[in-house]
């Protein structure tokens, strides 16, 4: 079987072309909303964030409304209430976040568990399930792509400023506050998006680890982005091609190639890369 | 909320009255929780003035800059720029502390500079040709165009400072304010900065630096302020720079002996919170984007308890 036979055979299973085009919609997005998070350390929030839409979803799966609106509810009831505590309590904020995540996460848990067909439900929740996505909701994924994607461009150079320099941001009048719930509210959509791909347990990974990626090896955030979201699409199509021959778990796989690029990336970086930066510092004189 | 276009038209410049004060406070006080930062200061700038805010470790310094910024609004009293609040100008420009900065940040210098500009775009828009233009003045007003496309962290400390003056130039700013600008830099690139700063003066920016150099305040600057949480004195440096003065704002971080070559003073502020002030806590660094104005801004800058 030749390479060309190889990439084209899955393709006559309309599953397979679905799941594709779901992987290559998810590696594009996460990325850019990623860049942010890994430009602004938000990797531990974004997590938590991720787990504590559960209840949310659950809940407007269980009332058979759109899975976004009870994930956006709840991302922001999660952050309001970690702002809360840690404003209010001597606590520190990655306390704070811990116990909202757990807390939401466990809430969620408990209500899917009243489902019937609870373990099959949880397994696709928190590790997706591209191959069962359908037409409608690859068209759904889109539509929520095309709005993330549409404010990131939107409101970039205050994203940029609120990143960068948040007091400029507070200097120049931006509404500062709403900015970050917008921010934060893109995040939570593309959590929502990648559910079926990836899961809540592994997006953190399609948005944080291709974006750390792109950030070694570019210098401005238009780059960065655009250097991740190509990271993103090549590790998802591999990591789905690897799945159906390997026969393995296609989000964890798609994660895996992800990393494996972030780790060469790391150490053979020109200029940056851990291996470069040793030859360098050998070849100079002491 | 008011379009972006709205505001920055309803804040043109122009619309300063240069007869009033280029700033005016009040009787300001700022509390947080027991501690007080700032007490009771009352204090009158005009338009182009020059001004080193000088005093110990937190004496209050970058609190009494973000309560002129209007980033953090004060438990008493009135804070107003040109005769209106802070919060309705964009005109105060901000050159942040060094060490607040992640000088791996992927913009480059031109990214940097075009900030600046955000305030006055408006929502929705992309930088037009006036922008750009903004921008490249700005960029050779402080003789940094050949670094245009650098990533910040590839410049000197001196140029990156210098690159923070290009975004006020390019923000249009009047009232410009700088923590700890000349900190860690070496000589000649000190004087670089403080002879933009006579430049940016004579374009009638009111200036305020906060420096923890006395010496140097004295000999920059026309006018000092010295400041440990009250207002202690104000003025020319020779009215500001007095024993009684210094004692009073320094207290126990300053000892004056005395010799038989006249009177030495000996300020010793190593060990009254200074350690505390240089790490920013892990809390602040993972926290996402601004979550409260007062906390995250005062972040290392408060007072010794």
């Amino acid at each position: 079987m030749d390479f060309l036979q190889a990439v084209v055979e899955p393709l006559s299973y309309p599953f397979m072309v679905r799941a594709l085009l779901a992987a290559i919609l998810v590696g594009i997005l996460c990325p850019v909303v990623g860049a942010y998070m890994v430009l602004k350390g938000l990797s531990f929030f974004g997590d938590a964030l991720a787990h504590a839409i559960l209840p949310g979803i659950v809940i407007t799966f269980l009332v058979g409304w759109p899975l976004a609106v009870g994930a956006l509810a709840s991302a922001l009831i999660a952050v309001l209430l970690i702002g809360v505590i840690s404003q209010r309590s001597a606590l520190q904020e990655d306390t704070a976040i811990g116990i909202v995540f757990a807390g939401a996460f466990a809430l969620g848990v408990a209500l899917l568990s009243t489902v019937s067909s609870f373990a099959v439900d949880l397994t696709h929740i928190l590790f997706g399930d591209v191959l069962g996505v359908s037409s409608a909701d690859l068209w759904v994924m889109l539509a929520l792509g095309v709005v993330v994607l549409g404010v990131v461009a939107l409101f970039y150079k205050e994203f940029l400023v609120l990143t960068f320099d948040p007091m400029l941001a507070l200097v120049l009048r931006l509404p500062a506050t709403a900015l970050r719930y917008l921010l934060l509210s893109m995040i939570a959509l593309t959590v929502v998006t990648s559910l079926q791909t990836v899961g809540i347990s592994l997006v953190l990974a399609m948005l944080v680890t291709p974006a750390a990626t792109a950030r070694m090896l570019t210098r401005r955030l238009p780059a960065m982005m655009a250097v991740a979201a190509v990271l993103g699409v090549v590790a998802n199509v591999i990591g789905l091609y690897i799945s159906y021959y390997w026969n393995v778990a296609s989000g964890p796989m798609m994660v895996l190639v992800s990393t494996l690029l972030f780790g060469l990336v790391f150490l053979f970086a020109p200029g940056r890369g851990m291996i470069w930066r040793m030859v360098q510092t050998a070849a100079a004189p002491s | 909320m008011l379009p972006g276009q709205k505001r920055s038209a309803s804040h043109h410049p122009a619309l300063h009255d240069a007869s009033l004060p280029a700033v005016e406070l009040e009787n300001v006080s700022v509390r947080y929780d027991q501690t007080i930062a700032l007490e009771q200061i009352t204090l009158r700038l005009n338009r182009g003035d020059r001004v080193a805010v000088v005093g110990p470790n937190g004496a209050g310094k970058s609190t009494l800059f973000h309560v002129i910024a209007g980033v953090v609004r004060p438990t008493e009293g009135q804070v107003r720029i040109y005769g209106s609040g802070p919060g309705r100008h964009i005109c105060v420009g901000y050159v942040p502390q060094r060490k607040v900065i992640d000088w791996n940040f992927p913009v480059t210098v031109t990214d940097v500079v075009m900030m600046g500009r955000v305030g006055k775009m408006g929502f929705l828009r992309w930088p037009a040709r006036r922008d750009r233009a903004a921008v490249r003045a700005a960029l050779d007003e402080v003789g940094m165009s050949a670094f245009a496309d650098r990533q910040i962290g590839e410049l000197s400390g001196g140029q990156q400072q210098r690159v923070f003056l290009a975004r006020v130039l390019a923000q249009e700013a009047e009232l410009l304010l700088m923590d700890e600008p000349l900190t860690g830099l070496d000589m000649p690139s000190q004087d670089a900065i403080l002879t933009l700063l006579d430049r940016i003066q004579q374009q009638g920016v009111t200036v305020m630096v906060a420096s923890h150099d006395l010496n140097q305040a004295g000999e920059q600057f026309p006018t000092l302020l010295l400041l440990n949480r009250r207002l202690v004195a104000f003025g020319s440096p020779a009215q500001v720079l007095t024993t009684p003065n210094l004692l009073a704002a320094y207290g126990g971080h300053m000892h004056v002996v005395h010799t038989g070559d006249g009177d030495v003073l000996l300020a010793d502020t190593c060990c009254s919170g200074g350690a505390e002030l240089s790490t920013p806590s892990l809390a602040h660094t993972a926290a996402p984007v601004v979550q409260s104005v007062p906390q995250e801004t005062v972040e290392g800058m408060r007072p010794p308890r």
